[in-house]
């Protein structure tokens, strides 16, 4: 073959890469880069001055080794040819279109911030919460910390069936002495501390076996000391098509769950304060005047053929008093400016990666991994997997890529015309080793800095080790 | 509490673990995987991922499979680590099949 010009990724022509978003799909996206065999220069741009995305602000405080993950993401940052830009937001301090221009790729990890509604009368009620809401707010997200959760109620519902339900029962239940020394923000633990919830019922559409707790999550339930977890056996008898999902590769979890929730069913009631496990219900209609007094549950009977079965409400109505509920029903990503986005799916349209058009056409140069790409699923693992098939999607078409792309010096040119505070990752290394500091005082491993303008306050410390 | 590769994964290595592991610590040899306890962050990622399901929590071993646990210790010590996807062996698919999976 005749001699071609140099394609992109090769010392002559860096293929210069901007990834959107410093959660885990982002910095696998980064990493699966920086392994290719590529020249490349990544720059990761993240709207908070703080990296690490729902690995900061959706892992539970008391799921330390979990967290422990951050180590990962920080020796990819420190990679020379990677380069964080803190404190920068697409649509904020830099448009779509510029990316665009300055980047022969970009890949949008923004991972999935709203949350989805119980859609029934009553929503507004004050004791109604996002449960997404309630984890930001004791994570310390900047955009929770002053929310309010009144927590001198005795009774609360948690409606979902997943992980981040199961969290935000155990924050609730946990003996309060054991979440102080984590990470939890202080104004959480300083309301969990006075907290007087004895009882909580956590409440889903779908049966055991359809959950998506992992085993993990659910056993820890019934390790609460104080607390004990009660579920009906009779939820526990399963319908013809559910006992055949027990063995479909897509229900890994059921089985153990089963026999977990088998375990808390055989528990006699004693404990003063109790967790009630609800299958086949759902809240239909939240009463009370000004403040949430009682949720009606509608019944709900699963039908369709087994791994499609659909909860379809079944017309028994019964009542629970609680004044607080925290919905979890799933995360949904936000809409970017500039870029296409499905609605009815709550991701960025795209085909394994490579953003599309709502009419179905390839958006050149532009990728998604992560809960922006295939919605709010997986463990933090699940999205190393996710981003190594996106970077494949994007280092295939390298050769129909347009090669003048400036690159970072494009970005800094224009953050630096606007005199932007860019946070770099040496910057978000003094906010961490403040709020190590600060975690000192209290024998917390971190007190987390809550709002924007103390973590660029502490930034200005860099260097001053 | 960890994570351990129990016999299943012997003659079969798919090592779909390895390219969905958040952190480093799968090590390999020429038959089969191991996890480090000191790296393994409790994620359970592996574990739905596995063909042979071989991958077990620790609070899941019978007692019979308790061995594993000091297995997977010692030998991710001795056999390099593994990051990314390696071919599956050759005969992982007919002892997938014996496997019943």
């Amino acid at each position: 073959m005749a001699a071609q010009a140099p394609g992109l990724g090769t010392p002559k022509l860096p293929l210069r890469v901007a990834v959107v978003g410093s959660g885990p799909s982002g910095f696998y996206a980064a990493e699966s880069l920086l392994e290719s065999k590529l020249v490349v220069e990544i720059d990761m741009i993240e709207r908070l001055p703080v990296p690490y995305g729902l690995v900061r602000y959706g892992v539970a405080p008391d799921h330390a080794k979990l967290k422990s993950v951050t180590a990962v993401f920080s020796e990819i940052a420190q990679d020379p040819r990677f380069r964080f830009f803190g404190n920068v937001a697409l649509g904020r301090d830099i448009g779509a279109e510029d990316l665009a221009a300055m980047y022969h790729a970009v890949i949008v990890a923004t991972g999935a911030d709203d949350d989805r509604k119980l859609g029934v009368e009553g929503e507004h009620l004050a004791g109604v919460h996002a449960a997404s809401a309630f984890v930001g707010w004791y994570n310390g997200k900047p955009e929770c910390a002053d929310l309010q959760f009144d927590l001198s109620q005795d009774v609360a519902m948690v409606v979902g069936q997943g992980n981040v339900a199961i969290d935000v029962c155990r924050i609730l239940a946990k003996p309060v002495d054991e979440l102080r020394r984590t990470d939890i923000t202080q104004h959480a633990l300083d309301a969990l501390a006075s907290s007087r919830v004895r009882e909580i019922h956590l409440v889903g559409r779908r049966g055991p076996v359809q959950a998506k707790f992992t085993p993990k999550e659910l056993r820890e339930l019934g390790t609460l000391v104080g607390w004990q977890v009660i579920v009906d056996p009779a939820c526990l008898d399963l319908n013809q098509q559910s006992q055949a999902e027990l063995k479909h590769p897509d229900f890994a979890h059921a089985a153990k769950n089963l026999g977990i929730l088998r375990a808390f069913a055989a528990n006699k009631p004693e404990a003063a304060r109790s967790i009630h496990l609800h299958f086949h219900r759902m809240p239909v209609a939240l009463h009370g005047s000004g403040r949430l007094q009682q949720v009606v549950l509608g019944a709900q009977r699963l039908q369709g053929p087994p791994a499609a079965q659909v909860a379809v409400p079944s017309g028994e109505r019964s009542t629970i008093n609680a004044q607080l509920l925290f919905r979890s029903l799933g995360y949904q990503s936000r809409a970017l400016p500039g870029l296409p986005f499905d609605d009815r799916k709550g991701v960025l349209p795209n085909r394994n990666g490579r953003l599309q058009t709502a009419a179905g056409q390839c958006l050149r140069g532009w990728y998604a991994t992560g809960w922006v790409k295939r919605g709010p699923t997986g463990l933090i693992g699940t999205n190393r997997l996710d981003s190594v098939e996106t970077v494949s999607q994007l280092v295939g078409d390298l050769p129909s890529l347009p090669t003048a792309k400036p690159g970072r010096d494009a970005l800094l040119g224009v953050l630096g015309g606007k005199r932007h505070r860019i946070v770099a990752f040496e910057d978000w290394l003094a906010i961490e080793r403040a709020e190590r500091a600060r975690g000192l005082l209290a024998d917390k491993p971190a007190e987390k800095f809550v709002r924007v303008a103390e973590m660029l306050a502490a930034a200005e410390t860099s260097g001053v080790v | 509490m960890t994570h351990v590769v129990t016999d299943n994964c012997r003659q079969c290595r798919y090592t779909d673990c390895i390219a969905t592991c958040p952190v480093a610590c799968f090590h390999a040899n020429d038959v089969r995987v191991y996890i480090d306890p000191d790296v393994c962050i409790d994620c359970g990622a592996c574990i739905p991922v596995c063909p042979v399901h071989a991958i077990v929590e620790e609070f899941d071993l019978p007692d019979d499979q308790q061995h594993w646990v000091q297995i997977n210790a010692t030998a991710a010590k001795r056999y390099p680590l593994v990051r990314a996807k390696l071919p599956p062996l050759d005969g992982a698919d007919a002892k997938r099949a014996a496997l019943g999976y």
